[in-house]
């Protein structure tokens, strides 16, 4: 876990991923180090994807969220250790899964999933597990796209990584 | 010396994949079905955030004001490294899903070997993007197998794009002079292992998709060192044109 204060991180986890608004970047796991140099607060995120393009949005609005509270940040972009979504919390998976998407699982479970082999993906609608894959890309790069075969409602499901 | 090979490596990297990045862009909004055209533009969406990690990587070695974007836009078309392969164009879907196919499993296995490269950022990127590629093989191999083993229609449309497009697959294992540099000094992967193992792996998916590679193929060589094929100033000129007539345009 970082090692900062408790003010810095409500700051932190005040700001959220534009593409899945309910999931604060805190719960993503993608705020990695901050620490803290002649007043400045160096802020270290990583991308979920190489291409996501939330992430210039995520560090303007920390440095704005920072702003607000009087302080100065500055954003650092790391790739390693490349994120993975074992890094998202259980706070963020209910908060997906209330959102309505469908939280990763394991990746084995994942790769049963996404072939078709195996009904494990529950449906973010129903509950039902009589879901199939529809494409393994959806609406953003982190997402697949599924629907249920019982109440037939299409949803997304956040594939790991 | 080895900040020029160090910096020729990297967009010998980037280049593959920010021009077949744009072959897929050229089809948003043009796939064959919603899903299919999501997935083809989210993979061109991946290949481009890797390439923007190589050509930062890049801009700071060449230093003198370049940037990512000058990288990727102002250069002339002699001075691309991309083989011969990626912009080959999107004649139909069937050309699309081989040309994808055979350049991800070349891309895999990059990749794998990469990621213990001796550059640091490379070997960050290639760790961070082989997930990424991992869903791309899965895709393009589906469809590959989907189409070939589809109707009579469908098989003799792949076996088409494969006769065509099977002629550009090994000069990706064809090193120039500075992929020679990278193998030798642990930057770069050594493509020469690589080959065995990518004509292994096609011919299991090819058997797999009821396709066949065609026999006495004479390969196509040349574009990784700067001798394109006509399509390539095509390409360019759609990505390049914004830059060149209102330097420094933003979006
Ligand atoms: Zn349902």
């Amino acid at each position: 876990m970082l090692n900062v204060s408790d003010e810095i991180e409500k700051i932190l986890a005040s700001v959220n991923d534009p593409e899945i608004p309910v999931l604060s970047i805190m719960d993503m796991g993608i705020v990695r180090e901050v620490d803290q140099v002649e007043g400045v607060y160096n802020i270290s995120i990583t991308p979920t994807y190489s291409g996501c393009p939330a992430m210039d949005t995520i560090g303007d609005d920390l440095i704005a969220a920072f702003k607000q509270e009087g302080l100065k940040a500055s954003i650092k972009l790391v790739l390693a250790p490349a994120w993975t979504t074992d890094w998202i919390t259980e706070k963020g998976r209910k908060d997906l899964e209330e959102y309505g998407i469908a939280a990763p699982r394991s990746a084995e479970v994942d790769k049963a999933a996404l072939l078709g082999e195996a009904n494990t993906i529950k449906c973010s609608n129903c509950g039902s597990l009589n879901t199939k894959m529809v494409s393994r890309f959806g609406s953003t790069a982190c997402k697949a796209l599924f629907q249920c075969k019982e109440c037939h409602e299409p949803f997304d499901y956040f594939k790991c990584l | 010396m080895l900040k020029e090979r160090l910096y020729d490596y990297l967009l010998h990297l980037g280049d593959n994949s920010m021009i077949l990045g744009q072959r897929l862009g050229e089809l948003c909004g043009h796939g064959p079905e919603l899903e299919t055209d999501i997935a083809l533009t989210n993979i061109s969406l991946d290949l481009f955030g890797q390439v923007r990690n190589y050509f930062q990587a890049a801009a700071a070695i060449k230093g003198d004001g370049a940037t990512e974007d000058s990288i990727a836009m102002l250069r002339y078309e002699n001075e691309y490294k991309n083989t011969l392969l990626v912009e080959q164009p999107n004649d139909d879907f069937a050309h699309v899903i081989v040309r994808q196919f055979l350049f991800d499993v070349y891309h895999q296995l990059l990749l794998k070997e990469l990621m213990s490269s001796k550059d640091e950022t490379i070997a960050a990127v290639a760790t961070k993007s082989i997930k990424e590629v991992n869903y791309h093989v899965g895709f393009s191999s589906t469809w590959l197998k989907r189409l070939g083993d589809g109707t009579e229609v469908s098989h003799d449309k792949m076996q088409e794009a494969v006769n065509k497009l099977w002629r550009y697959s090994l000069e990706l294992f064809k090193p120039t002079d500075t992929e020679i540099w990278a193998a030798e000094s642990g930057v770069g992967a050594d493509l020469d292992q690589l080959k065995p193992i990518y004509l292994e792996k096609i011919k299991m998916f090819m058997d797999e998709a009821t396709l066949g590679l065609p026999e006495a193929t004479v390969f196509q060589y040349g574009a990784k060192s700067g001798r394109h094929s006509e399509n390539m100033g095509y390409i360019l000129a759609d990505f390049q044109y914004i830059q060149r007539a209102y330097p420094n345009m933003k979006w």
